[in-house]
């Protein structure tokens, strides 16, 4: 039990850590809301405008609202993806990933506090963007399961959970560039995940990938519950495989990770210099 | 003196080298080129040091200092030999050690826009420290560092690398190691900032359990501060023994009092000579 409890105040310091980062680069969060918010809306009047641009009548208020869940539903998981996959990179920048390698705690312990932050944080941002932007339209959600989309999202976010720890291991890796790789795997998320289109409408040899991507599983449940209103019961086709990766992709990102960390201790990667 | 204590810290035929690229090569050009050269940082060093006794390590830059206490920090895995921190094999009981040591680098290495008390409450978690104990705690800590209060809650950023420095302390003071590595803490501060975290070492080694691996290129502080100095050059260790015993080695020098400076400049100098006159 006392065991448990060192952890868990262990988890806590990443929490409360990173929102007093949060607080203290204020500015920059504000940039990056404005940012966006600006994006979500530009994304999303695509839908509005749809009409005036083919000339042909189409339901914009549809359109709208599959371009939306699009967008939030990839910032969200890009989020939670980034808040995870970029822990590395930001302890790298300021210098003070010894310090916390050099902490009595499991890697497992450090993951769960940036995991949670990450859950968090991302729905705050989420929610502030999506208040913004209900604003500008008038989002029709009257058949809406709100319950069932909300139970996808926390779903497919353990899936981003477990790539993102995958991912985070590229800059233990990599000091120079492995930030940068994290972005080219999201990248490539965005693209074949159908975000802003069907995913049919990929090349032939890109629908399997599409497959293999969580993303795609969550956006067509989101899409199946605010669009069309299906029940939660019936989104066990989207959920489990979700569930699936989830439960892989986690303890197999903390296996890799420990690999990485071993590589970096055994090479003198851990620190940049010196 | 030192028979009948305990030994702290048993570092046992380590050897560390890395392997450093020669230039820009693309990685499939690596294999079977000469573009990759193994550099030897550690090379089959041995010492033991007993519990409440502060051992120095002196050296010229790129001497092997650091990476010896990254390697006894966990931080780096040793090629070859062994460490053992209070009866815990550094490698394979990593978990254990850890919760025994910490460390002071020469870089402060703190999240520059949180402040003193937010860094050392992360601190404080991460070592399963209770929250507001914790914040007694380190507040008492950095009064005795001489840290004012309004000083514990503004940004690092906006304190001297000397204030910084003292954080530091407070931060792997506050977790009670009973080995304590401190790699080169002075280096870069000011005569008083050095001074003060110089009598904040002989504080801890005079009235705490601490165990002290102290790395430096201060030789006053070496000699004033240390029970038993090593001098590394090279990765290897060249002599080893208490700074008198050390001076007694050298002998009389230009008729002024032999000082660690002239030890360490004979035993780190000879080399530099050799090099010279094969030039």
């Amino acid at each position: 039990m006392a065991q448990l409890i060192r952890e868990i105040r262990a988890s806590y310091a990443f929490v409360e850590r990173n929102f007093n980062l949060v607080r203290r680069y204020w500015g920059w969060e504000l940039v990056w809301l404005a940012y966006s918010i600006a994006s979500t809306l530009s994304i999303t009047y695509i839908g509005a405008g749809m009409e005036a641009i083919t000339g042909v009548q189409v339901d914009s208020n549809y359109l709208i609202l599959y371009l939306l869940i699009g967008t939030m539903v990839w910032r969200f998981l890009a989020i939670v993806f980034d808040n995870i996959s970029e822990m590395i990179a930001w302890e790298r920048w300021e210098d003070t990933i010894e310090y916390t390698f050099m902490a009595p705690i499991t890697r497992f312990t450090q993951m769960m506090g940036q995991t949670v932050f990450a859950v968090i944080y991302s729905l705050i941002f989420t929610a502030v963007i999506l208040g913004v932007v209900a604003l500008f339209f008038h989002l029709d959600l009257r058949n809406a399961n709100l319950v069932g989309a909300a139970a996808m999202l926390l779903v497919g976010s353990l899936s981003f959970i477990g790539l993102g720890i995958v991912a985070s291991v590229l800059p233990l890796l990599f000091p120079e560039r492995g930030a940068q790789m994290t972005n080219v795997i999201q990248a490539v998320f965005l693209l074949i995940s159908g975000v802003y289109y069907p995913i049919e409408v990929l090349p032939a040899w890109m629908q399997p990938l599409a497959r293999l991507s969580p993303a795609t599983f969550v956006l067509e449940g989101m899409r199946a519950t605010i669009l069309n209103g299906a029940p939660t019961a019936s989104l066990w086709p989207y959920m489990w495989p979700l569930l699936v990766a989830g439960i892989v992709a986690v303890p197999i990102g903390l296996w890799v990770f420990r690999l990485g960390e071993r590589y970096a201790k055994r090479t003198g990667k851990l620190k940049r210099n010196g | 003196m030192y028979d009948n204590m305990q030994i702290a810290l048993d570092v046992s035929a380590v050897t560390k080298q890395f392997v450093k690229a020669k230039g820009l090569r693309w990685p499939w050009k690596r294999k079977n080129d000469d573009g990759r050269k193994p550099v030897v940082a550690i090379d089959n060093v041995s010492f033991t040091v007993r519990r409440g006794e502060v051992f120095g390590i002196l050296g010229p830059n790129g001497s092997g200092k650091s990476t010896l206490v990254r390697c006894i920090a966990t931080l780096l895995l040793p090629d070859q030999g062994e460490i053992v921190v209070f009866g815990h094999n550094v490698m394979q009981e990593e978990m254990a050690v850890k919760r025994l040591i910490n460390r002071v680098s020469v870089e402060a290495s703190f999240f520059k826009k949180l402040t003193p008390m937010e860094n050392l409450l992360y601190g404080a978690r991460l070592y399963g420290m209770e929250a507001q104990d914790s914040r007694k705690q380190i507040l008492a800590i950095l009064d005795r560092l001489g840290l004012k209060k309004e000083d514990v809650y503004r940004p690092m950023e906006e304190m001297s690398r000397g204030m910084q420095q003292k954080v530091a302390i407070a931060r792997a003071f506050l977790t009670q190691p009973i080995l304590l590595l401190l790699d080169e803490p002075t280096t870069g501060l000011d005569p008083r900032s050095k001074r003060e975290v110089q009598a904040f070492v002989e504080e801890l080694r005079d009235r705490h359990d601490a165990t002290i691996l102290l790395t430096t290129h201060d030789m006053q502080e070496a000699d004033s501060l240390c029970n038993r100095v090593a001098i590394l050059d090279e990765g290897r260790i060249v002599a080893l023994d208490t700074p008198a015993g050390l001076k007694a080695q050298v002998g009389r020098s230009n008729g002024h009092e032999v000082t660690l400076e002239d030890v360490f400049m004979e035993l780190t100098g000879k080399q530099l000579h050799r090099e010279e006159e094969a030039a």
